[in-house]
């Protein structure tokens, strides 16, 4: 699949990510998303924008539809104008089921609805406000408060002898996010899981609406606090591309190594929940002293134990000196000693290999067919990994070495988490030794208004994207954060199919995944 | 086991391990323990409820519960079910998606309660704000004994917000 091979309506985007953009009518948006699909490429995103107050054309230019598309030699961004809200756009769940939850989302935010033949249930919309208000819609006032109606929201309901529901949530037993699941149970087995998200949409994509470039960093930052690193890397690089920046090369290097501090403190934590589920409270109590040790080092180093508001559009807020190299070589030494032998410990306990091998498994073909993506992905022989395979600075100069897995089990995502631990220590040691020295931060400059960035960054959990439009006066007209919780949540439905109800807490703790992120 | 047993003794323990363990400290932890008994005559009960946060907040509550803490050595536990709870930690923006069900949570609480509010958005919506999807902090949704900003509040300063709320609660 080259470039070549799609219609000539691209044009390349300025920035450090190989993305190319490109306009389509109704035909050629699923045509072109067939293509991709067939050549072995996967959806990334989906997400609406409300043009009709477009002070670039001066007219009304109605809305858009964007969708990105992985392949082999980038992402392609297609996107499709609907001049009027009631033109339905073709759905694409068909080809890209993850594209079902993105459209639904669509609909709700902005009234612009897929085909009839789709999924028509809404899905960040509960009762806070009226199905005919579209709070993304630039007619919406942020500031409206409607009177909560209940949800009541059509679950798929299974029957049969011996059939019965256990409703969890939102509110959660332990310190989780909130969201509520629906197990359709006989005995303890699972039949079914259907998940209802959103209780925590909280008006960010509307938030981001008229906030300087600047200041964006900074919410960008909280769309997820565990991925903050990978978020601000992301709008930073969208940022960026607008405004026609080049940071400097050492603010660069310092980003990816904030990005693997983000990637070995969440896995250090997860791994330390994951023992903790299977019964062994050792694996916690280890492995929290190990993440604590490291966020104490962010904190010594950086001023902040999750490395929150650092990068920054044009660059990175805060430098290491030397002192700083060695104390950060030294924790890496004992974490890397300390993980290895706790990698033994878990291999060699029968008590916890008996909860996780086999249990919540999604076999390679099924995680293909749903668009599994990330370190769930690439545990269920899912190879992606951007820093690996559009390697951008300094990673092109590292040679990042992915790790996958076949089982697709709660023992894959263990074990990729403990090779990640060290690939990502690999790459610290390569960075410390070979950063340059020099300038971090530049002038962002200007952004010409009603162009688009993109902003694509492999996170901890897995491929994070930022979609900018930008405004006048160096002003956000609408942004949209994607997390890969998107692809992996429905995924996780299937997971726990024929597992048994005790086994979710620690199949749903492998994945891992955000709230926040897709909750909005 | 032996390997577990070997890693135990080898990590030794990392609790009060540092220099502030003398007769001071002592004293505070025993001044602590004593003073939560003296409230709620048993460990205190805290029931962590996520009304909307981005997250952050979050992570470092699972930090108070590593080694370096030793919360349930001065006496509070994290519980499973806000009816056995003394204590509600509650983060934030209060999401109009998450109102109804803090207001549950909160109302399936044994009285006396405590409620701590958590971090920027506990405060007052912080970055998120209000809008017509947040309803701004958690004060605008339930009683709050206790307001602990930060963004987010390290370990220390949740404790502290803790140990604030069970003291103003003893002099009330």
């Amino acid at each position: 699949m080259r470039l070549d091979d799609f219609p000539k309506i691209f044009a390349q985007l300025p920035g450090a990510m190989p993305i190319w953009h490109g306009t389509v009518d109704a035909t050629g948006y699923r045509a072109l998303c067939k293509q991709v699909l067939h050549g072995g490429g996967k959806l990334l995103a989906l997400w609406g924008e409300d043009k009709t107050q477009d002070s670039v054309s001066q007219k009304a230019a109605g809305y858009a539809l964007h969708v990105a598309l992985v392949t082999a030699p980038g992402l392609l961004v297609l996107s499709l104008p609907l001049a009027q809200a009631e033109v339905r756009f073709p759905d694409l769940s068909d080809l890209f089921p993850a594209a079902d939850r993105m459209q639904r989302s669509v609909a709700d935010m902005f009234g612009l609805r897929p085909d009839a033949e789709s999924d028509q249930r809404k899905w960040l919309r509960h009762g806070s406000w009226p199905q005919d208000a579209y709070p993304l819609r630039k007619s919406f006032d942020p500031h409206t408060s409607y009177a909560t109606e209940a949800d009541a929201y059509p679950f798929v309901s299974v029957t049969g002898d011996g059939v019965h529901e256990i409703a969890v949530g939102p509110v959660h037993a332990g310190t989780i996010e909130p969201g509520h699941f629906r197990f359709s149970v006989v005995g303890e087995k699972v039949l079914r899981l259907e998940e209802r998200l959103a209780y925590k949409h909280k008006g960010t994509e509307k938030r981001f609406e008229g906030m300087s470039l600047q200041l964006g960093a900074k919410l960008a930052g909280r769309i997820s606090g565990d991925t903050t690193v990978a978020y601000a890397w992301a709008y930073a690089q969208a940022a960026e591309s607008l405004c026609l920046c080049t940071p400097p090369e050492r603010a660069l290097w310092l980003r990816a190594l904030l990005l693997e501090l983000e990637r070995i403190h969440n896995h250090l934590g997860d791994l330390g929940y994951l023992g903790n589920d299977a019964a062994l409270a050792f694996g916690f109590a280890q492995f929290w002293i190990l993440k604590e040790d490291l966020l104490r080092m962010n904190e010594t180093l950086f001023s902040h134990r999750y490395l929150m508001d650092i990068i920054v559009p044009g660059g990175v807020t805060r430098d290491l000196d030397n002192a700083g190299l060695l104390h950060m070589a030294d924790t890496l030494r004992h974490i890397e000693d300390e993980t290895a032998r706790l990698k033994n410990i878990y291999d060699e306990h029968a008590g916890v290999q008996d909860r996780f091998l086999t249990t919540g498994r999604v076999a390679p073909d099924l995680a293909a067919q749903l668009g599994l993506t990330g370190l769930a992905g690439r545990a269920s022989s899912q190879a992606w990994d951007v820093r690996a395979q559009f390697p951008t600075m300094p990673y092109e100069q590292l040679d990042v070495n992915m790790v996958t897995h076949r089982n697709g089990d709660v023992a894959a995502r263990v074990t990729m988490r403990f090779e990640e631990i060290s690939e990502s220590i690999r790459l610290i040691r390569l960075i410390l030794a070979r950063i340059p020295l020099g300038e971090t931060l530049t002038e962002l400059g200007k952004a010409e208004a009603g162009k688009l960035g993109i902003g694509w960054v492999e996170g901890w959990r897995g491929e994070v994207m930022v979609a900018l439009h930008s405004g006048d006066d160096n002003r956000i007209h609408r942004l949209h954060p994607h997390d890969p919780s998107w692809q992996n949540w429905p995924v996780l439905e299937h997971a726990i199919i024929g597992n048994i109800v005790p086994d979710f807490p620690l199949i749903n703790k492998s994945f891992n995944l955000s709230y926040s992120g897709v909750d909005l | 086991m032996y390997q577990i047993i070997k890693q135990m003794l080898r990590t030794g323990i990392k609790s009060g391990t540092t220099p502030q363990t003398d007769d001071a400290l002592r004293n505070q932890i025993q001044d602590i323990n004593a003073q939560i008994l003296n409230i709620v005559g048993r460990a205190l009960a805290i029931r962590h409820v996520d009304a909307g946060s981005c997250n952050g907040c979050e992570l470092e509550i699972h930090c108070l519960n590593n080694p370096y803490y030793n919360i349930e050595g001065i006496g509070m536990h994290f519980v499973a079910s806000p009816r056995h709870a003394d204590m509600l930690l509650v983060t934030g923006p209060v999401s109009r998606h998450m109102e109804m069900a803090l207001k549950r949570t909160y109302d399936a609480t044994p009285d006396p309660k405590l409620v701590v509010a958590l971090g920027d958005c506990g405060k007052d919506g912080g970055i998120f704000g209000e809008s017509y999807a947040s309803c701004g902090g958690i004060s605008k949704v339930l009683p709050v004994d206790v307001i602990v900003p930060g963004c987010p509040p390290p370990p220390l300063a949740i404790l502290q917000g803790i140990l604030t709320a069970v003291s103003r609660s003893k002099n009330a």
